[in-house]
């Protein structure tokens, strides 16, 4: 070894990179600059951070204390330079404690197992050292035999003096475990990085029956200019097709990209259209069962897809996922929505109606006339005067005041609600189902371009493998000697393991139990 | 017979097991620790039919298949699957190692737990599934995270008791570490009871309970008296922890088991914790988070926390491989670790807000 003094400066760093002293610290690092990160919000508005340090260190020190904590960047800590420093400096740790091990560990592992010398055996954790009726040749073959049947190895032999040397090994690679568990964390971070710099991550609120070709990150949808929308209106006059909005703007299509990037607006490539949402309640509960957005996808001008997503249920088109992330009503949609009614007579047969808020339409097969009066999206009675009035902002229980009208005359009316079914009922058997306001709600969907994640999930796995082989498994050597005596033979046996050394020394218990057993059955 | 009331009868096994299981280190009888291990594997058996009926009854009202309906989805179920893998575990660790004085130190965990759990009135009424937890990932999710969970508190009361064993005098640093969190960990469940008991009737959930009500009855009490006389009284005890720490030794020590055993139960217990926990809590986690909200990794605070207490078990694996970090340094790791598990799996929920809380769409 060389002495510590002696090394140069190039040493020195490589030795500080390649220790596990660093990886402690970068360990403590992340963990505790990551506490302070949950407890200030990330990326919030600088308001609700100000009133957490006012409630922690009293309301004189907030302002000042907010001033300095983002000017270190914990508003966004996970993405500032520091934490990504340290991330960089865990990566590089790992990767340099790997090519300084890594040799001498894959010699260990390479490495054929020798028979040892007579002094080697006395060092051993696991030793046992018993004598067997017989002379070494005959010993031997019970011994193999032993072996194999117990724990499966299969032994390598030397003729020595005084007898013979048997000697196996099992589980070399399993030293790589921890190697492999390394390697997988660079590959997740691999998979990350990639991600950032390759793939998009936005949102797009579709409204029902609308058809989008873009979508929005978070950032550069905040400021929607003049410019936003002058562009976003060419491009979908054209329907995502740049070549043609760029035309229309009077620009190229490269530059036109450019200015998208530059305002958070990602072509998707294709167009996506939001044909119904709807929320499923459990019963008559306002506990959500289920939202779904039934999406169709367009790709010149024909339909390539459709599915219906739900929260675990996205969709996915050319590298392009689309998840059910939010919801919400439409400003002024159910002025311009479409109401959707089913009509049915007592006779059982049944009709779709359409018609619009403050409409009439006529009852098929009657007389009746029917106006849409009023709309409520979450109809509730007060208890004690059975006063309508609308108690969510959502669409958890949409109900329609409709009045009927025979010959100018109003004969009778009420709140037809779309969850219950008793609401339909008219006179003389006649029921008016509430289907939708149809165009009243958006779905607000999460959108994300990721070409990384199929490296993430790769990590994933080789993680998981790797930790296996690390924590479960382990390399197990076993040497016999054996050594002829007068009548008997001398069995000295020692054995290692670089984990769980007491299995292997249970198993080994075995062994001699095994061998001493079908020695005296083979007297 | 529905699964309250076997988890009743499985409650009732617990707390009557630790009373033998006293009684048996007190007389050291092998006769009674027959009897104790035999109420604790009743109460395990009863427990675990408990949770199946659970499971059917689950099942039955939900309509969503099988592997969406394991009772794994609120507080109160993932306190009694906690409690199960804990029992699991001592059962597994009495077999191995053949010493029942351990089981002192577990079967009041366990009773306690499920005695909490009815004298909070927790809710315990079965929910049908929010659209986010609607996933075949819950199953594996959220059963490995327990179990990982549950190694690590078994890990934990090891650490502790290595700790004690360890320690001679006052002043030591390691000493003053396990007197000062116990202190601390007793305080803080005192006066949680006591918020509990001030304020029983108004409150329904502990989630409420914690929100807007924790230490309302001590420290953070409105009256400026109430909360001095409460910190006098805490650090009071804490002295006293720290002071008379040594009588715990004297208790311990008659357990008959050796540091060595204890740091081997530490070190095997974090061993098949960690890669469950990498695995079921984080890498599912993550695969979970990928299909439902379209992001892998979203640095929300229970994602952040997980990754906290999956740093600090990986600084007490490495810490092993280094020079001075031997025995008292790395038990203190382990205790350390288990209050970043705690914090992870109650504190995130009640005191920071993210997307565990399902509460995004709105």
């Amino acid at each position: 070894m060389e002495k510590e003094k002696d090394k140069g400066f190039i040493d020195r760093i490589w030795d500080f990179f390649a220790s596990i002293r660093l990886a402690i610290v970068v360990f403590a690092g992340l963990a505790l600059t990551s506490i302070i990160g949950t407890v200030l919000e990330q990326n919030a508005d600088p308001e609700r951070n100000i009133r957490l340090l006012a409630k922690l260190f009293g309301n004189a020190a907030a302002p000042s204390l907010f001033n300095i904590f983002e000017s270190l960047g914990f508003m966004d800590m996970y993405h500032s330079w520091w934490f990504v420093s340290i991330l960089v400096l865990f990566a590089a740790n790992l990767i340099i404690c790997s090519i300084d091990r890594l040799p001498r560990i894959l010699k260990v592992v390479k490495e054929p197992i020798k028979p040892l010398s007579e002094d080697r055996f006395r060092g051993f954790g696991i030793k046992k050292e018993f004598v067997l009726n017989g002379g070494s040749e005959k010993t031997k073959r019970a011994v193999s035999q032993s072996i194999k049947k117990v724990m499966g190895f299969n032994l390598s032999e030397v003729k020595e003096e005084s007898g013979y040397q048997l000697y196996s090994q099992k589980g070399n690679y399993t030293r790589l475990g921890v190697y492999i568990t390394h390697f997988s964390i660079l590959v997740i971070l691999l998979g990350a990085v990639i991600g950032i710099f390759f793939g998009f991550k936005g949102f797009l609120n579709l409204p029902e029956g609308k058809t989008y070709s873009v979508a929005f990150t978070r950032t550069g949808s905040m400021a929607q200019t003049q410019e936003f929308e002058r562009i976003l209106d060419a491009v979908e006059a054209s329907a995502g097709n740049l070549q043609n909005a760029s035309k229309l703007l009077g620009t190229d299509e490269k530059s036109l990209r450019t200015m998208m990037r530059k305002l958070g607006i990602f072509p998707l490539g294709f167009n996506i259209r939001c044909d119904m949402f709807n929320v499923d309640f459990y019963g008559k509960s306002d506990m959500p069962k289920a939202y779904r957005s039934w999406l169709s996808v367009i790709q010149n001008g024909k339909e390539v897809m459709k599915k219906i997503i739900e929260v675990n249920e996205p969709l996915k088109y050319e590298g392009v996922t689309f998840y059910q992330s939010s919801y919400g009503l439409v400003p002024g949609g159910v002025e311009n929505g479409i109401f959707r009614f089913r009509a049915a007579s007592k006779d059982g047969k049944s009709e779709e109606i359409n018609a619009r808020f403050g409409g009439s339409f006529t009852l098929p097969g009657t007389t009746l006339t029917a106006k849409i009066e009023d709309f409520s999206p979450a109809l509730g009675f007060d208890q004690a005067t059975n006063r309508p009035f609308t108690y969510a902002k959502q669409m958890n229980n949409p109900a329609v005041l409709v009045s009927f009208f025979e010959n100018g005359n109003r004969k009778f009316g009420g709140w037809i609600l779309k969850r219950y079914p008793e609401t339909w009922a008219l006179p003389d058997g006649y029921t008016l189902q509430f289907l939708d306001v149809w165009g009243s709600q958006y779905t607000g969907l999460q959108v994300r371009k990721d070409p990384g994640v199929w490296i993430v999930y790769l990590g994933c796995i080789a993680m998981a493998i790797g930790l296996f082989i690390a924590f479960f498994m382990s390399h197990r050597r076993i040497w016999v000697k054996l050594v002829d005596e007068r009548n008997t033979t001398r069995v000295i046996i020692g054995a290692s393991a670089n984990k769980n050394k007491q299995a292997f020394e249970r198993k080994v218990d075995k062994l001699v139990s095994h061998l001493a057993k079908t020695k005296e059955g083979g007297k | 017979m529905d699964s309250s009331t076997l988890f009743g009868i499985a409650t009732m096994a617990y707390i009557l097991a630790m009373i033998i299981y006293i009684v048996y280190l007190a007389f050291k009888k092998p006769q009674i620790g027959v009897v104790a291990t035999t109420v604790t594997v009743i109460g395990f058996v009863t427990q675990t039919f408990a949770i199946l009926l659970r499971w059917k009854e689950f099942y039955e009202i939900g309509k969503m298949g099988i592997l969406r309906a394991a009772p794994l989805t609120n507080l109160y179920e993932s306190l009694v699957f906690f409690v199960w893998c804990l029992i699991l575990g001592y059962l597994i660790i009495e077999f191995k190692y053949k010493n029942r004085s351990f089981g002192a130190f577990i079967t009041p965990v366990a009773g306690l737990a499920l005695a909490f759990i009815d004298l909070t009135g927790m809710d315990k009424d079965i929910h049908p599934l929010v659209p986010a937890l609607q996933s075949n990932w819950l199953l594996a999710h959220v059963m490995m995270s327990f179990i990982a969970y549950s190694t690590f508190a078994l890990a934990f009361s090891t650490a502790l008791m290595y700790l004690i064993l360890k320690t001679e005098k006052r002043t030591e640093p390691s000493y003053i570490f396990w007197t000062v969190t116990m202190g601390i960990f007793i305080v803080i469940l005192s006066a949680m009871g006591l918020d509990y008991l001030t304020y029983k009737v108004a409150i329904k959930n502990p989630d409420v309970l914690i929100k807007s009500f924790l230490f309302k009855a001590s420290f953070f009490s409105n009256s400026t008296a109430v909360s001095l006389v409460s910190w006098i009284i805490a650090i009071a005890f804490i002295f006293l922890v720290w002071r008379y720490g040594y009588i715990l030794k004297k208790v311990i020590a008659s357990f008959s088991l050796s540091p060595e055993t204890l740091d081997e139960i530490t070190y095997k217990s974090i061993a098949i914790g960690f890669p469950i926990f990498t695995l079921g809590g984080l890498i599912f986690g993550a695969i979970w988070a990928d299909q439902a909200w379209g992001v892998y990794w979203s640095w929300d605070p229970k994602e952040t926390w997980s990754l906290i207490t999956w740093f600090a078990y990986a600084f007490f694996l490495h810490s092993r491989f280094l020079r001075g970090w031997k025995g008292k340094k790395i038990a203190i790791v382990a205790v350390v670790g288990f209050v970043m598990v705690i914090f992870t799996y109650l504190g995130v929920n009640l005191l920071l807000s993210g997307l565990h809380s399902y509460g995004s769409m709105e």
